[in-house]
């Protein structure tokens, strides 16, 4: 191509980025860094904590058992829930605060499926796959009518989602006609608690094919770019052919579908729902768990494994909190200071201090040679 | 400090991470001139003006203002404004959700007590004096953005300064208003105020200032006064070498292989859209480069967002190649061969957070499908091509689009859209706010685009540039396409009569 | 995709409506029954408001037993309003009175900000009932309250801990959501007892926020920890089976002839029937039926009778897996 104008030869010499600096930019460093903390922490307070042991359960079957375990084990549902908002987040700049909710409705649904309308049943009225996949349905739906409201009437999320947030408990109940269904079935408990013969709790196989999903959706698909595109910049995204309110609309069915499979372990856990309980709060836990991943809440920019890490280390900090017993009064308080802590800790400005902090002292060790 | 000097810069550098941004920069300016800041893209202009101001802290050098003894230290925004430096910047950076008086008060009251309605009065004041016609109660957002701009340097000189610094406020601006703030200009050098000018402008710079400084790759190449540095001079400065005259693009080269006769690639009949067009007929043919002239807010570019299918399309048809399509999205203009290199390349053009390869590689991203994403290497050759082949200048394809510069960004998108491999391409208002070097390579780029058989519509305030460019000039006034100019109408006056309309006495 | 997606929306929003439709049947259901009794004797005219019924068995037990109660058939005309929220319970009590209701009947969903209620309905001669919950104001101001005695569940569950004879109590005490009536009461006997007994010990005393998945989770640490223990003491039957579920997992026997003692509170139908299998020990009862209690109150007032004490507890029992039988479960499962 004929360019009349010549860019200078001389290019402005880059200088080497340090490791370190390197390392704090990246944005897995605070979540990582954060669990790297709590394991260091336990590994020196108590190292029992990691301590696997096989032992029988009351079925007889082999099972893993320990805090580890565990962790991994009751993550699963953040996990799931923090994939989906970390989408929803990317696409509308905002958070869905109903995901709680959506829970306890996908779990009625699925649990009045399995039951067929009775208060207790000893053996699933349907498959059980059939029933969540009728649940994951349901919750898409709901995902969809958050998603329009943000989307089409251009509503703030935790506007549009507070609806869903504030009846969506109501509904669950109203499901099954304010009954609280019983599944007896062990086959019914087998995606909460273990399959016959394998020692590793289900929850966790689940979590994994779902971040493997997650994965390959990210990977074999342009989900990623257009959620992230949509996010920065709406207009420019319509002009490159995208159709914004259609991927907004997306997004929040996505997080419809990790919500109901959510919604699934954890009755399953116990085969039944306490409509007003279940998963309550665990709205705020998956916000969280996008924000430590390092993922601005404004939207946009996205690392979903950042979000999981994130889930990981809110379930860590669970269980290390009561695994050293602190009061039940306190729990709040010391939950809140470790949050606090690593919120302050990822915001851009203290990490952008910190990278410079060891740039400065670099610096002045190379004036001074 | 010299005689007559409201301020001075000495041996100013800054370093961002890797990039020498300034090295020992020197600049004065002297009460009562208005002083043209000069220079490329990246040549250090802007960040001259945010140390300055204090948005960026210094690493080197001194600055001193009159009236104050010693070097002054500038750490923030309020300093400056403290020291008497009021700054209008190129992108707005009012607040579009409050009034039009609160914009221009905010921040500066004393006390926490706000008087309103003397606000609004004093406010009311200054917007008739300068015949800005907005009322202080307005939302600024609702005001057009020129009425915005224009509130902006309301602010700041009604701030009582001492230095004006004006970075780019012209480029939203029609002749008229660009009138009216010249006219400001010279109310405030008679007060002995000090302006820093920085433009793309040139024929602004020589209308309206007294001196030249001139920066290149964030060095200081001198200070001029405007009498001793012609024209060419003064490109030739910017860029470090002898430029060839840019009138030298000889457009018979390239547009003399437009066939007359044959379909035309794009023909429009009777169409409008949402965004209040009057229905108008388009066409153009295989190889040709045409214009949509006219002022700001004529309706250019809502005539080429209806073609692009970007308003929504009320009515009329639509031709490609003779066969009736039908676009009523940008994916179906995209599918059609259309590309659109929008007006405004912040709002509607990058994708700030995402990366240069991300940005270059999305239209066509798009067009291939959900289901079938580039593979990394692939995208990488793609943006490597591109980065090369149009010297977009970036420390990496996986840099955020959002740190480049103007020119740089604009390349980007311009990379996106010949990524597609269009047949024709909307090139909407391509060189606003970018410098001189890039502005000639994209007038080359259509050009060169036209003769190897693809079709363009241009799109620029630049008169001169379009004359350049184009082989026929639509004239576009209120809404409404008022008249074809081609061949030996194709005149700067004739263009001027045809803007102006028949009554009005022509420039 | 699109119509897809229309349809996914209209299911959706008719989902939401119809939810709402019911969770406003409080009011429906109010106009559906101001129609005069065929009869011509006159309706006692009741304002009843309760929490909402979501919360827990308990409260839909209760809410349902306040509804079956209140009818026409047994002479009343009744308007229903469900509620948590203080606030608006308080805006709908005052809309009672001033529709002069003769009685009103009352859960508050917090303990203050009644004062200008009580009062303007002693000023329409509105008489106030206390059902389940207390609040704050002088005993003047409201002509009974049927209500738990939750210090004196704890009291009872405790005392049949005790008779269990162990040589050790290390016990998993999970408590119900800080504060509450029912917390604090259950919680009262246990903390004096482990006080003032050598051989009683916490092994963990946690709050689970009365939810189950937070319990297992509680009772899982100290699994995990290899803590031992032999009583878990939970406050309410959720988080009981929430804990026996972690107990499951570890392979840890529990119930009649188990390592592991399991109380629970409530009584709900299937935590008896838990008991009835020899799955946990203990289900201490919390009467959700005061209906019956307040009828026979207003009965007696429209008889020229004042009830002879202000605050009336509800009688209460506790369920021990070896003695409890089929019909327990029946009559006192809710």
């Amino acid at each position: 191509m004929p360019v009349i104008v010549k860019e200078p030869k001389e290019q402005v010499k880059k200088p080497q980025e340090s490791f370190w600096k390197r390392m704090t930019r990246h944005q897995l460093f605070i979540p990582l860094a954060a669990l790297a903390l709590l394991v260091l922490f336990n590994l020196i307070a108590d190292p029992s904590f990691f301590a696997v042991s096989i032992k029988q359960n009351s079925l007889g079957n082999p099972v893993l058992s320990g805090n580890i375990i565990s962790v991994l084990d009751n993550a699963s549902e953040l996990v799931l829930l923090a994939i989906g908002m970390t989408l929803v987040t990317a696409s509308s700049g905002g958070q869905d605060i109903s995901v709680g909710a959506t829970m306890a409705i996908a779990g009625s649904v699925i649990l009045r499926m399995v039951c067929g309308g009775q208060v207790s049943a000893d053996s699933p009225c349907m498959p059980i796959l059939l029933a969540v996949l009728i649940g994951i349905f349901v919750s898409m739906a709901f995902g969809a009518f958050n998603g329009a409201l943000v989307a089409y009437f251009k509503i703030q999320p935790m506007v549009a989602t507070l609806i869903m947030f504030t009846a969506g408990r109501s509904i669950a109940a109203w499901i099954n006609n304010n009954e609280l269904p019983i599944m007896n079935d062990v086959s019914f408990k087998y995606a909460g608690t273990f399959l016959p013969g394998i020692p590793v709790p289900t929850p966790i196989f689940i979590t994994i094919f779902m971040v493997i999903v997650f994965w390959a959706l990210l990977k074999f698909t342009n989900l990623g770019l257009y959620t992230q595109a949509v996010g920065i910049n709406a207009n420019s995204s319509h002009l490159n052919g995208l159709n914004p309110q259609m991927i907004k609309l997306l997004t929040y069915m996505i997080l419809g579908a990790c919500v109901a499979v959510a919604g699934f372990i954890r009755v399953s856990r116990s085969g039944s729902i306490n409509y007003s309980r279940i998963a309550e709060n665990i709205e705020m836990d998956a916000i969280l768990a996008v924000a430590l991943g390092g993922n601005s809440l404004s939207g946009g920019k996205f690392n979903i494994y950042g979000s999981i890490i994130g889930a990981y280390v809110i379930q860590f900090l669970t269980t290390t909190l009561y695994k050293y017993e602190v009061p039940s009064t306190a729990l709040p308080a010391y939950k809140a200071v470790v949050v606090i802590i690593l919120v302050v800790l990822s915001a851009p400005v203290v990490r952008e201090k910190l990278s410079h902090m060891k740039r400065t002292a670099g610096k002045t060790v190379k004036e001074a040679t | 400090m010299q005689e007559g000097a409201v301020l001075e810069m000495r041996g100013i550098c800054k370093y961002f991470p890797g990039v020498r941004a300034l090295q020992d920069v020197d600049f004065t300016l002297r009460e009562g001139e208005i002083h043209a800041l000069m220079g490329e893209n990246g040549a250090g202009k802007s960040t001259l003006i945010k140390v300055l101001t204090g948005v960026y802290p210094k690493d080197g050098g001194e600055i001193r203002i009159k009236g104050v003894d010693g070097a002054v230290s500038i750490h923030s925004p309020q300093d400056a404004q403290n020291a008497g430096i009021s700054t209008v910047y190129q992108e707005i950076t009012l607040c579009p959700n409050l009034t039009v008086a609160e914009n221009m008060y905010i921040g500066r009251t004393k006390g926490n007590l706000t008087n309103w309605k003397e606000i609004n009065k004093g406010a009311a004041k200054i917007l008739e004096t300068l015949g800005i016609p907005a009322s202080p109660r307005q939302q600024l957002g609702a005001c057009s953005i020129a009425v915005q701009q224009m509130v902006a340097i309301a602010r700041a000189v009604d701030m009582d300064c001492k230095v004006l610094i004006l970075d780019e406020p012209t480029s939203s601006l029609d002749e008229q208003e660009v009138e009216k703030l010249f006219g400001l200009m010279r109310d405030l050098k008679a007060k002995g105020v000090g302006i820093i000018f920085v433009t793309h402008f040139l024929d602004q710079v020589y209308e309206v200032c007294d001196r030249i400084t001139v920066l290149r790759d964030g060095g200081l190449v001198g200070e001029y006064v405007i009498e001793d540095l012609p024209r060419v001079r003064l490109v030739s400065k910017m860029l470090g070498k002898e430029l060839d005259d840019m009138a030298d693009i000889k457009k018979d080269v390239c547009t003399a292989e437009v066939s007359v006769d044959g379909v035309p690639v794009l023909e429009a009949e009777g169409l409008s859209s949402s965004a209040g067009i009057k229905p108008f007929d388009f066409s153009i043919r295989k190889g040709e480069v045409n214009g949509l002239t006219g002022l700001l807010g004529s309706g250019r570019s809502e005539c080429v967002r209806a073609i692009f299918g970007a308003d929504h399309v009320t009515a009329g048809t639509v031709k490609m190649n003779g066969k009736p399509v039908k676009i009523s999205k940008p994916l179906d203009a995209m599918k059609h061969g259309i590309g659109y290199l929008p007006e405004d390349r912040k709002g509607d053009g990058i994708v700030g957070d995402l990366s240069v390869r991300e940005n270059i590689i999305l239209a066509l991203q798009v067009m291939k499908g959900f289901f079938r994403p580039f593979s990394r290497a692939q995208a990488e050759a793609f943006a490597d091509e591109y980065i090369k082949l149009l010297e977009i200048k970036t420390a990496s394809s996986d840099t955020p689009v959002k740190s480049l510069s103007g020119g740089n960004q604009q390349k980007v998108i311009l990379a996106r859209w010949l990524l597609t491999n269009p047949q024709y391409l909307i090139l909407d208002e391509p060189t606003r706010g970018i410098d001189i070097g890039t502005k000639v390579e994209i007038q080359k780029l259509v050009l060169k685009l036209a003769s190897e058989g693809k079709s363009v519509t241009f799109i620029s305030s630049e008169i001169d540039e379009m004359l350049r460019t184009c082989s026929r000039l639509v004239v576009m006034r209120d809404r409404k396409a008022v008249g074809e100019l081609s061949g030996e109408n194709l005149t700067q006056s004739q263009i001027m009569a045809t803007i102006a309309g028949g009554d009005e006495s022509c420039q | 995709m699109k119509k897809f997606l229309a349809l996914a929306l209209s299911v959706a929003m008719a989902l939401s409506l119809a939810a709402c439709g019911n969770s406003g049947s409080g009011a429906a259901s109010a106009a559906a029954s101001s129609k005069p009794a065929a009869s011509g004797s006159e309706l006692i005219k009741v304002g009843v408001i309760n929490n909402d019924p979501n919360e827990s068995g308990y409260r839909t037990a209760n809410d349902r037993a306040m509804r079956e109660m209140f009818t026409e058939a047994n002479g009343y005309e009744a308007t229903f309003y469900n509620n948590n929220d203080a606030a608006q319970q308080i805006a709908t009590a005052q809309q009672m009175i001033q529709d002069e209701v003769d009685y009103l009947l009352l859960s508050p969903g917090s303990t203050t900000g009644w004062d200008t209620v009580l009062q303007d309905a002693k000023d329409a001669g509105t008489q106030v009932i206390l059902f389940d919950r207390m609040l704050e104001a002088d005993e003047s101001m409201y002509v009974a309250a049927v209500v738990s005695d939750m210090p004196k569940e704890g009291v009872t569950a405790v005392d049949w801990l005790a008779s269990q004879g162990l040589d050790e109590y290390n016990i998993i005490h999970i408590q119900g959501h800080m504060g509450s009536d029912a917390q604090v009461g259950r919680t009262g006997a246990l903390d004096e007892k482990v006080n003032a007994e050598g051989n009683w010990n916490y092994v963990v005393q946690q709050t689970a926020d009365w939810d189950e998945a937070t319990a297992q989770q509680i009772t899982q640490s100290v699994i995990d920890s290899g803590k031992s223990f032999n009583v878990i003491y939970a406050e309410n039957d959720g988080m009981a089976r929430g804990a026996v579920a972690a107990l499951d997992k570890a392979g840890i026997t529990h119930g009649v002839d188990g390592d592991v003692i399991v109380m629970g509170f409530d009584c709900n139908q299937w935590a008896l029937q838990e008991l009835l299998a020899g799955n946990w020990n203990y289900d201490g009862q919390c009467n959700p039926f005061q209906a019956e209690t307040i009828n026979e109150i207003i009965q007696g007032l429209e008889a020229g009778n004042a009830p002879t004490e202000k605050i009336i507890y509800t009688p209460e029992q506790g369920f021990d897996a070896t003695t409890i039988s089929q019909s327990d479960v029946d009559t006192f499962g809710i």
